[in-house]
């Protein structure tokens, strides 16, 4: 007994050595300046003068503001969109790179590329590929009669669609690869059963793939919205929030607000309005998957 | 069963292998036009009716680059930057998915807990106050406040810790009778077992880091003390004809991603099939 407790006190102290340095920074750089977000969004603060305690102020002028609305609308917006089509090419690609074909190898490497490159980096070039009047897409859509006068990204309507596509276009391979590593350990013999069966390509997805990816599907769903609800790289280069703020979501606007101008205390509510969201989802998708979740 | 003629699924797999190096080839085609106009003089990079391929091939973007913008400055920032923040993070993500995997612990439970919210915070929601921390901790605009932050991660704890949890027990239990210590079984005995993992994860800081924009724009409020994403986007703002030059910076930005991608690349899926994030 003695001897039991002091190889589990011992066992226990060693564990606590491996998780302290990590834990302890995690703690110091996220779950406290989390805290200090919640308390900074009942402030007014511009770091030059302490917190000045303001209550709800900063909540009642964020219900207030258009540009909070439009901003939460955008960001809703390129979710909804992005995200339920980042999955399904994901899903799509995934099945075809599993199949057996020449070049397979390169395809597939050439999906991902986009992933492991700078988002950054690459929307410049985007920008410049959409210029008006040196960019080669905008000549090429210009050759089949589909000119965007003043160049895609100066238009609201084109500009939201420009950094949805570049969104989707960034993320599909690192989904397809999730997918991919779920499809490689369903088990061959579960399609030669359903073969069996009689059963046709389409029963064998719906009844064998699709419930045996459900962890990937779950995984894939959560990490997808929550990227979806923070896009930022891709619109602060290309648009910059614009035109007439049709661009700006909620990260461009904590950026713009909190950081550009110093409005430390509303930019921090901004945060909180986007924290709480990206929190509902996840639990939201957590629950309506976790009825769902097939173990094996 | 069912039974396909060989001719049917011959056109098959024909239309899907054409397809397929279609989208391949749409997937990269910004990032080799990219590169193509990396080599266009600037006068045709900026032409009215431009062309993929360049009509003259030059070299002056990849020379001019380095002095148009404090470049190796960046490099460097970049390089010390992703780099420290890879090794710092993998060791301690290691070390903590393993305590969290491998022992039987008070407050364990309560441990993952909170491991498992903070990887649902976005670190966008709480960059106010950690630019605000940093500052206070005397390290403003410099790349190590940039780094400090980052050398700890929920999702790197995590990864490592559905990866231990997959390893057999008998393995840590043979060195424990043959009298290693703890530390001694984590590096000689586990550690060595997690090379897949550690490469993907190793990817995920590395290619993160490299790449990311914001943090390191709010760090930096001059173009010296910036990471490449940062400079060239800073750069971007300002300079809005020279394109050419701007693709020659981006293609030399990517170049240590896409080795870095290709060295690891065959151990990559693995990584991700047995830390069951699948």
């Amino acid at each position: 007994m003695r001897i039991g407790r002091t190889v589990a006190g011992r066992q226990a102290r060693a564990a606590w050595m491996f998780l302290a340095p990590g834990l302890a920074l995690l703690t110091l750089f996220t779950a406290w300046p989390l805290l200090r977000t919640a308390y900074l969004s009942f402030t007014e603060y511009s770091l030059l003068t302490p917190p000045e305690w303001v209550g709800l102020a900063n909540y009642r002028e964020l219900i207030a503001d258009d540009q909070v609305m439009n901003a939460l609308q955008n960001t809703v917006i390129y979710a909804v969109v992005v995200t339920p089509v980042t999955i399904a090419l994901a899903l799509a690609l995934a099945m075809a790179l599993n199949a057996k074909f020449f070049g397979r190898g390169i395809v597939r490497t050439a999906v991902f590329v986009p992933f492991v490159v700078s988002l950054a980096v690459v929307s410049i070039a985007f920008r410049f590929l959409l210029d008006p009047n040196y960019g080669l897409v905008t000549h090429w859509l210009d050759g089949v009669g589909l000119a965007p006068t003043q160049g895609a990204l100066a238009q609201p309507g084109t500009a939201m669609a420009a950094v949805m596509a570049v969104g989707v276009w960034k993320n599909v391979g690192f989904y397809m690869v999730m997918f991919l590593a779920g499809l490689q350990s369903i088990p061959r013999d579960l399609y030669e059963a359903a073969q069996l069966d009689g059963a046709s390509r389409l029963q064998k997805l719906s009844t064998v793939t699709m419930p045996l990816l459900s962890n990937q599907t779950m995984l894939v769903s959560i990490l997808a919205a929550i990227a979806s609800f923070q896009v930022f790289d891709q619109i602060k280069v290309m648009t910059n929030g614009g035109p007439a703020m049709s661009t700006e979501t909620l990260v461009v606007m904590v950026n713009r607000v909190g950081i550009n101008n110093l409005e430390f205390g509303y930019g921090s509510a901004v945060s909180v309005l986007l924290l709480l969201l990206i929190l509902l989802l996840s639990m939201a998708q957590y629950f309506y998957f976790g009825r769902k979740q097939v173990r094996y | 069963m069912r039974t396909t003629s060989p001719a049917l699924r011959r056109a098959w797999t024909v239309a899907l292998t054409v397809a397929m190096l279609a989208i391949g080839l749409a997937m990269i085609f910004p990032i080799v036009w990219s590169i193509l106009t990396a080599f266009k003089p600037n006068a045709e990079a900026a032409s009215a009716s431009p062309t993929l391929l360049p009509q003259t091939w030059t070299l002056e973007n990849f020379a001019e680059i380095w002095s148009a913008i404090p470049f190796a400055q960046l490099y460097g920032n970049t390089i010390i930057f992703a780099g420290s923040v890879m090794v710092l993070s993998l060791a301690f993500d290691t070390m903590a998915g393993y305590a969290l995997a491998r022992f039987d612990f008070r407050g364990k439970t309560a441990a993952f807990i909170a491991i498992i919210v903070m990887l649902m915070i976005p670190y966008q929601a709480v960059i106010i106050p950690l630019y605000d921390l940093v500052h206070s901790l005397g390290l403003g605009q410099t790349v190590a406040g940039m780094i400090v932050p980052r050398t700890a991660n929920a999702f790197g704890v995590f990864f490592m810790r559905q990866f231990f949890l997959a390893l057999p027990k008998n393995l840590e239990e043979a060195a424990r009778i043959d009298g290693a210590n703890e530390w001694r079984i984590f590096t000689r005995v586990m550690l060595p077992l997690t090379t897949p993992a550690l490469l993907t994860l190793g990817l995920f800081h590395f290619q993160f880091n490299w790449n990311d924009l914001l943090w390191p724009l709010v760090m930096s409020n001059s173009i010296d003390g910036a990471t490449l994403p940062a400079g060239l986007a800073l750069f971007a703002g300002q300079h809005v004809v020279e394109y050419g030059l701007l693709m020659a910076g981006s293609v030399l930005a990517l170049i240590p991603l896409i080795l870095f991608f290709l060295l690891i690349q065959r151990t990559f899926v693995t990584g991700i099939a047995t830390t069951g994030i699948k």
